[in-house]
């Protein structure tokens, strides 16, 4: 009944309709009854644009970085679209969205899109709906896709299964930094970049990132050597070298296999995440609110344990077949 | 299962002034409010704010100027948003507004006009109660209405689409 809309939105999204983009977005954000489908029809047009995640702590230097990538591939006539993620506030579930204050120069260019976007509670570093987001801006045909994450320190390693090509950014002068990249967000890095280049203890940064990688066993195995780059986002120097290297990386993810590989790893855990909503919302349906809290509160009291609650739940969804007296 | 419909507002200094205090604290109160609040910076073009207020499918936007350009900058921000079909959008303006101005600048379609003094739970009401309800629902109605592209013959005309009459018969 509601797929005409739908169909013309979709449409007009592949027709370069920014607004149609930007609506369809929304409808992802909030996850309205209609994104789904809208989704379902975007995915055939999707597979195209190369998927860049930038992360760093906050004023690394990520949003300036991520102008002057977008003017340099701008320069290599690519069109852009920006995921910017910002964080909500706990408390209010509000967000102040500042990232296009240092994207200003890219305003007015009709081939640049820029969305920024609220974490809404999410912990990783992105928002819940940033995947879906980027196969929108995929099927709207951009030749690059960059997500810009919260200012992140060692746990929001989530935009590895979000983008293609990871680059980790940080600044020399903030003590032992290397200490706070070490675990996990090393880990992720493709590319590392050491921003604000221009400021004294650049080389020391780099040198020490040089020597973690060095022993990191893992990545000897692996065809791709981390580069680490040195770039000042402020003048634009080294940002052609990262350019550069972003796209040797994607050419050595087609030509390992490992793009293939990410793909059915990132359409494995998307179906199981769509499946897991699907058995909350019938569990949902299935048991009231009411009756969910008497069971959490039976658990708590200690009446029952959460292995048998949720083995009961299974058996009255029909999703186990009911258990025989023993 | 849909969330609760965050309301966006974009937060704008067109002109050249750049005295953005207000136009922070006010991000921040509808921040506070739980809104999601886009925060442009100072010496915004009206290109720009429409630019940006599409981009970011905002519901309203608040633009505030101390400089004395309003005049000239209001009427081309309410025309392109009006050309590029997001006239669907709360418009609002805060600042040094002199109340000859006032009539005009209404007669526009601006009608939130905050001047110094304005306590910020009005804003934060007013925002509320006047963003289009249709925007918050999901509706995809005044979308497919307005019919109009950034990008000039990109779309099929509204007026022979036969969802417009399905979804507004929901």
């Amino acid at each position: 009944m509601a797929t005409q809309p739908n169909a013309d939105i979709v449409t007009r999204l592949l027709n370069d309709d920014r607004r149609a983009l930007a609506r369809v977005v929304t409808l992802i954000e909030n996850r309205a009854p209609q994104a789904q489908r809208i989704l379902a029809q975007l995915h055939a047009h999707t597979g195209r644009a190369h998927i860049i995640g930038i992360t760093g702590s906050p004023g690394a230097g990520k949003s300036t970085l991520v102008m002057q990538l977008a003017r340099e591939l701008r320069r290599r006539d690519r069109t852009i679209g920006v995921i910017a993620v910002d964080p909500s506030s706990p408390f209010t579930g509000g967000a102040i969205l500042g990232d296009r204050i240092r994207m200003q120069e890219l305003a007015g260019d009709p081939r640049v899109f820029i969305r920024s976007m609220a974490s809404r509670g999410s912990l990783g570093g992105l928002a819940v709906s940033t995947r879906d987001t980027v196969r929108a801006l995929d099927a709207a045909g951009f030749d690059v896709v960059i997500i810009e994450t919260v200012g992140a320190g060692q746990a929001e390693v989530e935009i590895v299964r979000a983008a293609q090509t990871v680059v980790v950014v940080t600044v020399p002068g903030m003590g032992d930094d290397i200490q706070a990249i070490k675990a996990g967000i090393l880990e992720i890095a493709d590319i590392f970049v050491v921003n604000k280049a221009d400021r004294p203890g650049a080389d020391q940064t780099a040198a020490e990132l040089r020597m973690l990688l060095s022993l990191d066993e893992q990545r000897k195995e692996r065809a791709w050597r981390v580069p680490i780059l040195k770039t000042s986002a402020s003048t634009g120097e080294g940002v052609p070298e990262l350019v550069d290297k972003l796209d040797a990386h994607l050419a050595s993810l087609k030509e390992s296999g490992q793009l293939a590989a990410r793909g059915g790893r990132q359409a494995q855990s998307e179906m199981l995440a769509l499946l897991h909503q699907a058995l909350v919302e019938r569990i949902e349906a299935t048991i009231g609110a009411e009756e969910w809290d008497r069971l959490v509160a039976e658990v708590v009291a200690r009446r029952s344990d959460p292995y048998t609650t949720a083995a009961r739940l299974a058996e009255r969804i029909g999703l186990t077949p009911p258990a025989d007296a023993d | 299962m849909a969330d609760e419909r965050k309301i966006r507002v974009l937060v704008a200094k067109p002109g050249l002034d750049g005295h953005d205090r207000g136009a922070k604290v006010i991000a921040r109160a509808l921040r506070d409010a739980g809104m999601e609040v886009i925060y442009t910076g100072i010496r915004q073009t009206p290109q720009m704010i429409v630019e940006a207020a599409i981009q970011e499918d905002v519901d309203a936007i608040l633009m505030s100027i101390l400089s004395g350009a309003h005049m000239a900058i209001f009427p081309k921000v309410m025309e392109l948003l009006k050309e590029n079909g997001a006239d669907d959008i709360l418009v609002m303006a805060g600042g040094i507004l002199p109340d000859e101005d006032i009539p005009a600048i209404e007669a526009m379609g601006i009608k939130g006009n905050f001047g110094p003094g304005t306590p910020l739970s009005a804003i934060i009401e007013y925002v509320r109660a006047n963003v289009r309800p249709d925007r918050l629902e999901h509706d995809l109605t005044p979308l497919v209405q307005t019919g109009a592209a950034i990008e000039p013959g990109a779309t099929t005309p509204a007026h022979d689409d036969p969802a417009k009459h399905e979804e507004a018969g929901r």
